[in-house]
């Protein structure tokens, strides 16, 4: 069942600063259903739009950040809203309850002068009215079950080490058991052991509370571990989309396969190859196919027109003329 | 001089911070007892890996002559890094031992034209003088796949992160070094041109015949380009030796369960099992015995109390008691 829709999706930042206008054309035509119960991989370059998707679909839409075209539809239980067209109370409402984000970098997110007991207070009581003693239940039984200790309630952030504090970031964006949620790079700065505890953590959640998983990542071995299905971005655009294991065995869009192909394995020494040239600025995309200066296999056709992104095959899509041969 | 055939040696080096003062005050040992080599005429990547806090970048600014070590000697080429005298002799060791840096936004000042870095290297280390400044920088540039004529009078925000870090290398070869130390170099950058920085990199030691540290938490990475590979725990290297042989078949309980929680690109090889993580990470630091004895599975009574030294085994050194039986049977 589809919990999330877009259609089209265009979101650009358009600054005008003594009579320049520019256009960062950052979410570009994005189409994306996203089912109940999955986890959902956005992999994509830095600088490729993927952030500023999470931003619009989370309805954070604001200057210089412009919604073109397209809506943002959820149907979360028996509610169905275009959070675009919501009121910020509204939205207030809706966030942390039914839809939550996990941030990159926890380090400012958690107040550092309050203690986490103080910051999952006010988490909670936006949303619900509880007694001290049912807070106190609710916590207690929250941190238990995603194994966190007690005594985290009682520290400053600053007392915390690193994972450590992305996990009781993580636990304060699914304490209220949200339907949907976000996660733009959950475990990026932190070091390997500690990046898989974050990750399993995440698994875990996803098990227990059977919700929707969004995790943006720039890290194709993260998307191999837990994603059911897995898009691609590359220049505010979709260009493949598909599931995990069709993905990595079978990319068909030739970044893709540059992205898929370069990746360094432990105990596989052959030679990698890397696309050429680098990703193109947002405010100044090619005409035409925007990987077209990159791919060896160009046509003509490439160069004018912008593919579309078609099933190629059984829920793989790409947006490639090479595969899609449309016409 | 005296003979030596080293490129770098590093004996017994330890580095103590001390942190506060007065009552406040306390120790942190980021660097504790670290001793290995590089050949000389036998270039080669030497990978030092480990998580952040391991001090692998302390090691790394120590070795470059950024910090003074607590104690212990650098040497390069047989001499003493921390007591080079005259600017003669600095000159010499900073041309020879050239740092590349982690992030090309931050190397870079945006205000700057990039290729002002360039001529100002080649001008303070006496390469040539400012009319002909132009020929090593593209020689240099060249050898990163980049030429003059794309580079001069372009400012940072003008090119990739690849490219910038790129650049950053090519500023490192003029002096032509016999080592770069390399500290983090593909972090910041994007992932479809990491591979190209690491080839790279694989191409200067073949070709140029110039010696790599090169310094990250990536293993896979690290898999791809190095020789030999060292990892560091809490100021200690636990393992060292081929890169092959240590992350394949990895005998220090630590390089195990940092071996099993790289992720595997590959949907058919995913995680088993699960992993503890410790919440005390400052305790591991103070403690007298194996840092990793805290987390260890196969903790043993002497673990906790004295530090283990470093054992030989299957043609790598590894600082672990689990093998230390192993040795006295070989010995006996």
């Amino acid at each position: 069942m589809t919990i999330l829709k877009t259609e089209n999706l265009k979101a650009y930042y358009i600054t005008e600063i003594f009579g320049i206008k520019r256009t960062v054309k950052a979410v570009d035509g994005v189409s994306i259903d996203i089912n109940n119960n999955e986890i959902f991989g956005i992999a994509g370059e830095s600088g490729c739009g993927k952030s500023t998707l999470i931003k619009t679909l989370l309805g954070i839409v604001k200057p210089p950040l412009t919604v073109l075209d397209g809506d943002v539809n959820y149907s979360i239980g028996d509610k169905k809203f275009n959070i675009l067209s919501l009121s910020p109370r509204e939205l207030k409402n809706i966030r942390w309850e039914y839809i939550s984000y996990i941030p990159q970098s926890s380090m400012s997110v958690l107040n550092p002068v309050r203690r986490i007991r103080d910051s999952f207070k006010s988490f909670i009581n936006a949303h619900k009215k509880i007694e001290k003693k049912e807070f106190k239940n609710l916590v207690e039984e929250h941190l238990n079950a995603l194994g966190l200790p007690i005594e985290v309630l009682n520290a400053y952030p600053h007392q915390l080490s690193g994972g450590m504090r992305q996990r009781v970031t993580i636990a304060l964006a699914t304490i209220l058991k949200p339907k949907v949620i976000f996660a733009d790079e959950p475990s990026t700065a932190l070091d390997v052991v500690v990046q898989r505890g974050v990750i399993q953590l995440l698994k875990d959640i996803q098990k227990e509370q059977k919700n929707t998983i969004i995790l943006v990542t720039h890290d194709m071995a993260i998307h191999a571990n837990i994603c059911d299905r897995i898009a691609i971005m590359y220049a505010g655009k979709i260009i493949e989309e598909a599931k995990t294991e069709e993905i990595f065995k079978n990319p068909l869009h030739p970044y893709t396969k540059y992205l898929i192909g370069s990746l360094p394995k432990i105990g596989d020494k052959s030679y990698r190859v890397s696309a050429p040239g680098s990703p193109p600025p947002l405010s100044n995309l090619p005409p035409g196919c925007s990987f077209h200066p990159r791919c060896p296999y160009v046509t003509e056709r490439c160069r004018k027109e912008i593919p579309s992104l078609v099933e190629a095959r059984d829920g793989h899509k790409v947006a490639c003329f090479l595969v899609s041969k449309e016409v | 001089m005296e003979q030596n055939n080293k490129l770098l040696e590093v004996r017994n080096l330890i580095k103590v911070f001390v942190i506060g003062s007065g009552f406040a005050r306390s120790k942190i040992t980021a660097v504790e007892n670290v001793s290995f080599e590089l050949e000389l005429n036998k270039p080669e990547i030497f990978t030092l890996a480990g998580e952040s806090g391991s001090g692998k970048t302390t090691l790394a600014r120590m070795i470059l002559g950024f910090i003074p070590p607590s104690s212990g000697n650098i040497l390069y080429k047989g001499k003493d890094v921390s007591k080079l005298k005259g600017r003669e002799m600095e000159l010499w060791f900073m041309r020879e031992v050239q740092p590349v840096f982690q992030n090309p936004f931050e190397t870079f000042n945006p205000l700057k034209k990039v290729d002002s870095y360039l001529y100002e290297t080649v001008v303070n280390y006496g390469i040539a003088n400012k009319k002909d400044a132009f020929k090593p920088i593209d020689e240099a540039l060249n050898l990163v796949g980049l030429s003059l004529q794309e580079v001069s009078g372009r400012y940072p925000h003008e090119f990739s992160g690849g490219q910038l870090q790129r650049i950053s290398i090519a500023r490192a070869l003029i002096t032509k070094p016999a080592l770069l130390i390399a500290d983090e170099p593909v972090s910041m950058v994007d992932a479809s041109l990491k591979m190209s920085i690491c080839n790279l990199f694989k191409e200067l030691k073949e070709k140029q015949g110039v010696s790599i540290m090169y310094i990250t938490h990536d293993l896979a990475t690290a898999y791809y380009v190095s020789d030999r590979i060292a990892i560091m725990f809490r100021g200690n290297i636990v393992e060292l030796g081929s890169v092959e042989k240590i992350l394949t078949d990895p005998k220090h309980p630590y390089t195990k369960i940092l071996r099993d929680s790289v992720p595997e690109p590959d949907p058919e090889r995913k995680w088993q099992g699960r992993i503890e993580l410790s919440s005390f990470e400052e305790k591991e630091y103070q403690s007298r015995g194996c840092k990793f004895a805290g987390r260890c599975p196969h903790v043993m009574d002497i673990c906790r109390s004295k530090m283990p030294e470093d054992i030989l085994i299957d043609g790598r050194l590894v600082k672990c008691y689990l093998y230390a039986s192993n040795l006295n049977k070989a010995i006996v």
